[in-house]
């Protein structure tokens, strides 16, 4: 009986699709809107502070409380490269050598153990990563090189094994689509195992490899507070891997709420805060041009 | 060296980075565990903590992380839904559809320090209510909202097209055929995805740091509900657990800061296990509700249309 009414289409399809259609565009405002905000806080330190652009970006010297305060960047811009960079480096090779282990050597290990493994450790908390760098690392390297303990490897160690589950998990999708048919032909040219892994199957899902490694990079580039607790935080840049550093989120995450708003110095932070929303945004199109290379 | 012996050598070698990856989990595991031995003590959990004396308890920040897991919940469950809707079944193919995805991708890999000092822009100066559970929700909506989308989206896309066609062949309107066909498949998908961010969500600290603030007034529960004391109050500042153990490593002065970080670190560790522990078992369990009482539910839709 209802079936022969005109269906109502106002209350059982637009009301829904509005809503909807509403929530996608929530996304794009909210993104636009952190974008808009940090970066117009981020401007003040040059039009209303009148901090030479240059200073910020190629001077070493970190002074904000100094009665001729400096506020250059490089510290913490080379720092949170490096402690990112070297984490990478760290954990590339595992990640790749979980991937093949899964798709290759022991799928059902892979599936039934490592990779629930791999979604539990991106599951731990980032202070409780920050914690165990704390009681383990630090002490650990107190006691072999001497000094405070909290260093640029440090970090990177922490911060390696916080990214090893992006990279490892993008890493095995890429190796898992690559074709049946490549093994076997590497196979029937009498090639070993490893000899088909090695310089077929890696290459071959070389696009998705690369994209995970720039994820992991993103990912350990604004990662804040794991960092923080173990790189020690002096403002200077490091002598080597055993002495401790700053990084951007490090001193955003510590100077933010001991500076008045509109001050220099305040605005200088909000500059860090928007470099690093530029960079997290340059990864993000670097992705997309990674993405878009393999298909023309 | 022969080619065979080479293979040999690097099968083994992946083993034992394999087996090192799943032994380092559990040495994590462990030694948080013992660190924190005797973290289950009912007065550690529901204490208060104490400024200066040892023997400080972690309730009112045990409490606040679970409140602001089910606020952000709320207000992020139904955004990602919806987004998610959106993007599966709506969108249109096209430069808008691509500027979107533009916009989840940037959103998603946003640092979750960025995203708090936002919150402390607009949550906390912009609109005046100073640190607030509410503005901290907020802040972690932003941080988990690309992922949810994402979740809801592929759960939508995987609900098989004749199941859809079918609902759409009997007259149903597009909305229809989500809200009681689509939907309903794509459900326990939809929340394994939600338990697992819910982890996320209770994990985070950066972005709260900046919006919930570092501190939590004094609770009391018979307060008026607008009082700043009331622990339902989404007005009032509230310090996470995850919050709790940084700033005790970084300015804690009670004697036994190192003893309670590591007891919180346990009861987080606890809490993360459960939810993914969790997310698998709710994933099998509804997997066999949906498709075993598929014809219960037909006979429910059929009287209720």
């Amino acid at each position: 009986m209802k079936g022969k009414k005109p269906i109502n289409y106002w209350k059982s399809e637009y009301i829904g699709r509005s809503l909807v259609t509403v929530c996608g565009f929530f996304i794009v405002l909210v993104t636009l809107a952190i974008i808009i905000f940090i970066c117009s806080k981020g401007i003040q330190s040059f039009t209303q502070s009148h901090i030479p652009l240059g200073e910020m970006l190629f001077s070493k010297q970190w002074a904000p409380n100094q009665s001729e305060p400096k506020y250059g960047a490089v510290i913490f811009i080379v720092g949170s490269t490096l402690v990112s960079v070297g984490a990478v480096v760290l954990s590339t090779p595992i990640a790749l050598a979980l991937a093949v282990f899964i798709n290759y050597i022991s799928p059902w290990f892979g599936t039934r153990v490592l990779k629930p493994v791999l979604e539990l450790l991106v599951g731990i908390p980032s202070v409780v990563y920050g914690f165990l760098g704390v009681t383990i690392l630090v002490p650990l390297f107190r006691e072999w090189w001497g000094g405070v303990g909290f260093s640029l490897i440090a970090g990177m160690i922490v911060l390696s094994i916080m990214i090893l589950p992006t990279i490892a998990s993008i890493a095995s999708d890429a190796i898992g689509a690559v074709p049946r048919a490549y093994l076997e032909a590497s196979y029937g040219l009498g090639s070993t195992r490893w000899q088909a892994i090695s310089r077929v199957i890696v290459p071959a899902a070389r696009k998705g490899i690369l994209t995970g490694i720039v994820l992991g990079l993103a990912r350990a580039f604004g990662e804040a507070l794991a960092v923080q607790m173990v790189i020690g935080n002096t403002v200077k840049l490091p002598s080597g891997l055993y002495s401790p550093t700053a990084t951007l989120t490090g001193i955003l995450t510590m100077d933010m709420s001991n500076t008045l708003n509109g001050t220099a110095w305040n605005n200088a932070l909000w500059t860090l805060a928007m470099i690093l929303l530029l960079i997290s945004f340059l990864f993000i199109l670097l992705i997309r041009a990674i993405g878009q290379r393999g298909e023309k | 060296m022969k080619a065979r012996t080479v293979d040999t050598i690097w099968t083994g070698v992946l083993y034992v980075l394999s087996f090192m990856v799943v032994g380092l989990l559990g040495y994590f595991v462990i030694t948080i565990l013992i660190k924190g031995w005797g973290f289950w003590d009912l007065d550690f959990l529901s204490g208060l903590p104490s400024n200066t004396k040892e023997g400080g308890g972690i309730g009112p920040q045990l409490f606040n992380s679970l409140y602001m897991l089910v606020l952000t919940l709320l207000i992020s469950v139904p955004l990602g839904l919806g987004a998610g809707i959106y993007l599966a079944e709506y969108a249109k193919q096209g430069r808008l559809l691509s500027f979107i995805r533009l916009c989840i991708e940037t959103m998603a890999s946003l640092p979750s320090i960025v995203v708090g000092l936002f919150g402390l822009l607009v949550f906390v100066t912009l609109t005046g209510w100073g640190y607030t559970l509410i503005g901290g929700a907020l802040a972690i909506t932003i941080l988990n909202l690309p992922g949810l989308t994402r979740v809801c989206e592929t759960a939508i896309l995987d609900v098989p097209h004749s199941v859809k066609e079918a609902s759409l062949g009997l007259g149903a309107t597009k909305w229809q055929t989500l809200v009681k066909v689509t939907i309903p498949a794509a459900l326990p998908q939809i929340i394994t995805g939600v338990i697992l961010a819910a982890g996320r969500i209770f994990g985070e600290a950066a972005a709260l740091i900046y919006t919930a603030g570092l501190t939590t007034p004094l609770l009391n529960a018979s307060a008026d509900l607008s009082s700043k004391m009331h622990p339902l109050n989404i007005f009032r500042p509230a310090e996470t657990l995850t919050v709790h153990i940084w700033k005790l490593n970084s300015e804690g002065i009670v004697p036994d800061a190192k003893l309670i970080a590591a007891k919180s670190a346990a009861v987080l560790m606890i809490m993360v296990l459960l939810f993914n522990i969790g997310a698998r078992f709710v994933s099998v369990l509804l997997q066999r509700y949906f498709t075993g009482n598929k014809r219960t539910n037909k006979r429910k839709m059929k009287i209720a249309s």
